[in-house]
């Protein structure tokens, strides 16, 4: 069956402060390289026939909150 | 005069919501199940505190497209109260009864602990009893008020921010807002439980400032 990948990101201009703290975590061990990380989503949908339409409803109804959020899809197989 | 008090999968504040309805504001109140689509016989709806669908997704993403946020929706359009407290603001916020979002809490701890508030606007029922700055309880982890800079232009604007937190900023939320109303000023959303501050043993009473305005709306109850 094929499979829809979203891919859900905060906003660019919102602190990601769970993001902070991993980038914080990598930096005390010693990774100094890492200066920001951000934490998004990627969720995995299996859809028989997708329709981008639907999926685009599915993103602007549940899956992302455009308040906060961004979000893309890709169709495989 | 009766209260819906909404329950989803994961709420865990609707038995304060409950009795602090009933024993201390004396007012009415039933639950109503997630899976419910009618509010008829109600006068007013309590969106409670917890972790509806278990902040699955998104916190209060899952509840806001439950059966009963139709009616919940309907009744708030209808000009009549709704409140959201906590997970119950968040609620409200995902289902775009009011503008905004809450997001993770800008020291990312969980925070609970008594807040003080001042009520940010006179225009609404829900703060016409706060004449003072008042102290009750926060307890979440996403609570930091986030919206965009036109967003906010029109909450100053239009006086829609209902509570500001004063003597700090706990959870990082812009402009240090605690909560707003929707444009017509009957749909409140807050992050402080005044639910839980309705009695000295609780350890204050400053909540009834607040759900005291819920005996003051004209019923239809027959």
């Amino acid at each position: 069956m094929p499979k829809v990948y979203v891919f859900v990101t905060l906003k660019p201009s919102l602190l990601d402060s769970a993001g902070r703290t991993v980038a914080d975590s990598l930096n005390s061990l010693g990774y100094n390289e890492v200066a920001g990380a951000r934490i998004g989503k990627l969720i995995e949908l299996e859809i028989d026939n997708p329709s981008e339409e639907r999926i685009k409803q599915m993103c602007d109804r549940l899956l992302a909150n455009p308040v906060i959020e961004d979000y893309r899809f890709e169709v495989v197989g | 005069m009766k209260v819906a008090v909404i329950r989803f999968p994961g709420s865990n504040c609707d038995q304060d919501a409950y009795h602090a309805l009933r024993s201390d504001v004396g007012i009415g109140a039933e639950y109503v199940w997630h899976q419910d689509r009618s509010l008829d016989g109600f006068d007013a709806v309590f969106v409670p505190g917890g972790f509806s669908y278990g902040d699955y997704l998104r916190c209060g993403a899952i509840a806001s497209e439950a059966p009963i946020m139709e009616a919940v929706e309907q009744f708030a359009q209808d000009g009549r109260p709704v409140i959201g407290v906590c997970n119950g603001f968040q609620i409200l916020c995902e289902r775009g009864l009011l503008p905004g979002a809450l997001m993770l809490n800008v020291e990312r701890k969980f925070l609970c602990q008594n807040v003080e508030l001042e009520a940010a606007t006179k225009r609404c029922l829900w703060t016409a009893g706060v004449d003072r700055v008042i102290s009750i309880p926060i307890a979440h982890g996403e609570g930091r008020y986030i919206c965009d800079d036109e967003t906010l232009k029109r909450l100053n604007g239009e006086d829609l921010v209902a509570f500001r937190y004063v003597n700090g900023n706990p959870n990082g939320s812009t402009d240090r807002i605690a909560g707003v109303i929707n444009g017509r000023g009957n749909v409140l959303g807050l992050m402080p439980h005044p639910e839980r501050a309705t009695r000295a043993n609780l350890g204050g009473t400053d909540g009834m400032l607040i759900l005291k305005a819920l005996t003051l709306i004209e019923t239809s109850s027959r």
